[in-house]
């Protein structure tokens, strides 16, 4: 009854509001806020010249480095074929386009132990796909991006399909009558529309390569200093017993990836305007 | 502006049949079959090939050597732990999804946008730290790490660790799919219910679960697969204990770093099988949804 008379803006009939608020706020303690709060808590106990030493020391800084690095440029490649892979499937027939349309979820559904051992098999040496390569793939940060670029596949091509879908024709045949060419209007109408969108995915997938680690492990090598990715760095100071000194790094993430939350809530809040117009 | 008009694609002969004529918003059609290109050869390199080589490499050595690696008892018992932590998670995210949704949905409350963000956060932490913040609260030298010594329950390197960094894992999914269809569909029913005299769980069954049983059922599906694949989470709080606290993933793992490549591909394709039966589902019940919208 308290949640009720102090949190509910407006009177409603319907019943169950104490039982399923007060459920769900204790259930999102437990499991999340109070495990989360740990990670903070248990560096604020580190004095701040041993936190500064554990977060930028030069093993730890080139696992920023990496990490970041291969999470934005494997984004940068999704977004530029994730909106060809939205574009041909909303306005193009060709076969098997159905099955195509499905698979792309794929990375989400796929657990990503098996995507990292199926893709360094792919790329090693001897591969379906490494032999026909110069250069060497598996083993080195090279894999580390196609780990990641496998991870965020489906995103920007799920955020940039809706709105692409929605769009209506007469935005276009509009463009068409006032002299535009396909290329015109596509850069200087259809583009700016889906923008936000593709921001978004952008994002999305840049979060999610961030944290990621179950298909990068494999096919990085995980050389310190060359392949070794920030997750895998925790692991290993958890190993060696470094509590803290793997607490303070997930710190740094946690704040980076708090930090991109906001910042794709604020995008998907511009999007939501952008198409209500 | 009117040269420009003029440069329009117009049919040029009477001879040309009308299928050629290029409408002024489609492309011409190399334009059309190099993006087709581009993007299959994207997804082939990225996508189908990956898929494929998980089935290849499984049977590369036979049926016997692939059957051999499922039916050995550490496969067995990580595919039952698998199963096990999937059969608590998914069922724990489902109830709390549908209270997140009923409260949510249905009731204008203070702090509504944040208890939403509070909902997404498991989705931006990183597997490996949503493993580590429960062995900072259950390990040894965490905050209950002595307590559960004294009295002899283990939670890290066990299974209940497994099923926390699981449910972790797959908090948001029934929830988020579960919140746009019933605020979309508003309280008039509800309401129109409960004035005729239904108590809340009539209305919740009778009302409310028929209208978003779609929507409920994708949630749990995407929940599903994505707990039975966990592999961060699971890495870090479960000690690798060989038939004790490995799952299908972890065993993977232990396989593929002993080279054992044919055995660990063979349970692998078990995990792509369920990947692909998921999305079969996924696309069956995206089917249903739209059919169920016009």
């Amino acid at each position: 009854m308290i949640l009720k008379r102090t949190l509910l803006k407006r009177h409603s009939v319907l019943p169950g509001f104490d039982l399923a608020l007060g459920f769900t706020l204790l259930y999102i303690s437990v499991i999340v806020l109070i495990p989360l709060s740990a990670a903070f808590l248990k560096t604020a106990t580190m004095t701040w010249p041993a936190f500064w030493e554990a977060v930028s020391s030069p093993r730890v800084v080139a696992s920023y480095r990496l990490t970041f690095g291969a999470s934005f440029a494997a984004a940068l490649v999704n977004a530029f074929f994730g909106l060809i892979v939205a574009w041909v499937l909303v306005r193009y027939q060709f076969p098997f386009k159905r099955l195509v349309d499905a698979l792309v979820d794929l990375p989400f559904a796929l657990p990503t132990a098996v995507a990292g051992i199926a893709l360094t098999a792919l790329y090693a040496g001897n591969g379906w796909i490494g032999q026909f390569l110069p250069f060497k793939v598996s083993f080195t940060p090279l894999g580390v991006f196609v780990a990641l670029t496998f991870i965020g596949l489906p995103f920007v091509v799920r955020t940039v399909q809706p709105v692409l879908e929605d769009l209506h024709r007469e935005v276009e045949e509009a463009a068409a009558t006032l002299g535009a060419n396909r290329w015109q209007t596509f850069v200087k109408v259809i583009f700016p529309i889906l923008t936000p969108a593709l921001l978004t995915g952008f994002a999305l997938a840049f979060a999610r390569a961030l944290g990621e680690y179950g298909s990068v492990i494999f096919i990085a090598g995980n050389m310190p200093m060359v392949s070794e990715i920030t997750p895998l760095l925790i692991i290993t100071k958890l190993e060696q017993c470094d509590y803290q000194g793997a607490t303070a790094i997930a710190c740094v993430m946690l704040v980076a990836a708090f930090i991109l939350l906001l910042g794709i809530n604020g995008l998907q809040a511009w999007a939501r305007r952008r198409q209500g117009r | 502006m009117s040269a420009s008009v003029a440069t329009l694609p117009l049919p040029k002969a009477a001879g040309v049949a009308p299928r050629s004529i290029r409408s002024a918003t489609t492309e011409p059609a190399w334009v059309k079959w190099t993006l087709v290109g581009i993007a299959l050869a994207f997804l082939t390199f990225f996508l189908f090939v990956p898929l494929a080589v998980v089935f290849v490499e499984a049977l590369k050595k036979g049926w016997d050597v692939y059957l051999a690696a499922i039916v050995e008892p550490d496969a067995r018992s990580a595919i039952q732990l698998t199963l096990i932590a999937a059969a608590i998670s998914v069922p724990l995210n489902l109830v709390f999804g549908i209270a997140a949704a009923w409260c949510i949905a249905k009731f204008e409350f203070r702090g509504k946008n944040l208890l939403l963000t509070l909902i997404d956060l498991p989705f931006s932490v990183s597997p490996v730290i949503a493993g580590l913040i429960y062995v900072l609260v259950f390990g040894l030298q965490g905050w209950f790490g002595p307590w559960l010594q004294a009295h002899d329950l283990k939670v890290i390197f066990a299974v209940p660790g497994i099923v926390l960094a699981t449910v972790f894992i797959t908090f948001p999914f029934v929830a988020r799919e579960l919140i746009p269809p019933m605020q979309a569909q508003g309280t008039e029913q509800e309401e129109a219910a409960r004035v005729l005299g239904a108590g809340g769980w009539q209305i919740f069954w009778r009302v409310t679960l028929p209208n978003v049983k779609w929507a409920l059922l994708y949630g749990v599906i995407l929940c599903n697969a994505r707990a039975m694949g966990e592999f961060g989470a699971v890495s870090v709080v479960s000690g690798h204990i060989r038939g004790q606290t490995n799952t299908m993933p972890l065993h993977i793992e232990i396989l593929y770093n002993e080279y054992q490549f044919a055995a660990a591909f063979a349970v692998a394709s078990l995990l792509a099988g369920l990947a692909l039966v998921t999305l079969v589902l996924k696309y069956w019940v995206e089917q249903r949804m739209k059919k169920e919208a016009r």
